[in-house]
């Protein structure tokens, strides 16, 4: 009995050096973003790299900053991918359509 | 009736009799993750929704100048992104067992909610004073803008706040030892989140809107 308390009453994992060096890839990408919004291109393509990186920050807060990395692979199972299905499930439905009236209304 | 409560009656008064708990983490951490999974979904939609007015409108107005208004975007964003480490620094303390550590951190993460929130109704009052933005009208375009600015950063704003009472309940109960670790882990997780979503909000809200050179 107390050997499964201990199993999940364990330490969290990760040293303060790690936080930091997660820290500054955060700072890094933000910085990134902030050029970015200032780079003439077209805004679907702007649109994309911002989204993409702010993903890429996402997954550095969910795995490092929230633990989930060093979690059971059944909460991140249980978590992420509903979210990312109901995520795509939406932009399906309404994604295309939002473009089709960009370019109706450029014309 | 009678017959689904006698049968319901022994399954409530179960106690988890043993064998390995299936996702190792305590009902208070699971009950944090379900309502960040539906925390997400609402913002998801909000950010979508706005998303879609945003490309479909061409008159959509760009009024964030370089300074103030991105200045003090990235400025907050750096704020939130180091409110997380020093929370995520406190609960690191906390679960090594230096409560008082674990406190100052929280308290500078609190700091870090309150300095976010100050930034961010100095530019909700000169938007709404100086520019005359409201949620249903702006002096340049859509006027889906002050909706959609409003809506989307008063929600995360009052998550904020609520985050920053949060904060200072956990460190009062973990400082006088009425809070284990594993609280102080629950809210760290309330306010990566916060960030999180903000991740979403500053490119979405302020960097796609800002005024052409």
């Amino acid at each position: 009995m107390s050997a499964k308390t201990e199993a999940i009453e364990q330490h969290v994992p990760g040293t303060t050096k790690l936080f930091l060096w997660v820290w500054v890839a955060l700072l890094v990408m933000t910085g990134l973003e902030t050029l970015l919004a200032y780079e003439d291109m077209a805004i679907l393509i702007m649109l994309t790299l911002l989204m993409g990186l702010s993903v890429i920050k996402t997954g550095f807060i969910l795995s490092y900053f929230m633990h989930l990395r060093f979690e059971r692979m059944g909460l991140f199972l249980m978590i992420v991918p509903v979210v990312v299905f109901i995520i795509c499930m939406i932009l399906i439905f309404l994604y295309p359509d939002s473009v089709r009236l960009m370019h109706m209304s450029v014309s | 009736m009678n017959h689904t409560e006698a049968e319901a009656q022994p399954i409530a008064n179960i106690t988890w009799a043993g064998g390995p708990s299936p996702l190792a983490v305590n009902k208070k951490k699971l009950g944090m993750w379900l309502f960040l999974l539906s925390d997400s979904i609402t913002f998801s939609c909000l950010l979508i929704g706005y998303s879609y007015v945003r490309l479909a409108s061409p008159d959509w107005p760009r009024p964030f100048e370089f300074y103030p208004a991105i200045v003090k975007a990235t400025l907050m964003t750096v704020i939130l992104l180091t409110s997380s480490l020093t929370m995520v620094l406190g609960v690191h303390a906390a679960h090594k067992g230096e409560r008082s550590r674990a406190v100052k951190y929280i308290l500078f993460t609190m700091l870090g909610g309150i300095l976010f929130d100050v930034i961010h109704i100095s530019e909700w009052i000169n938007l709404i004073l100086n520019e005359h933005v409201t949620p249903f009208h702006n002096p340049w375009g859509s006027p889906l803008f002050g909706g959609a600015f409003f809506g989307l950063t008063g929600l995360h704003m009052l998550h904020v706040t609520i985050g920053v009472i949060y904060l200072g309940v956990i460190a009062w109960g973990f400082g006088t030892k009425r809070f284990a670790a594993e609280d102080v882990e629950v809210s760290g997780l309330y306010w990566h989140f916060v960030d999180l979503v903000w991740m979403f909000i500053f490119p979405l809200i302020y960097l796609i809107n800002v005024t052409p050179k």
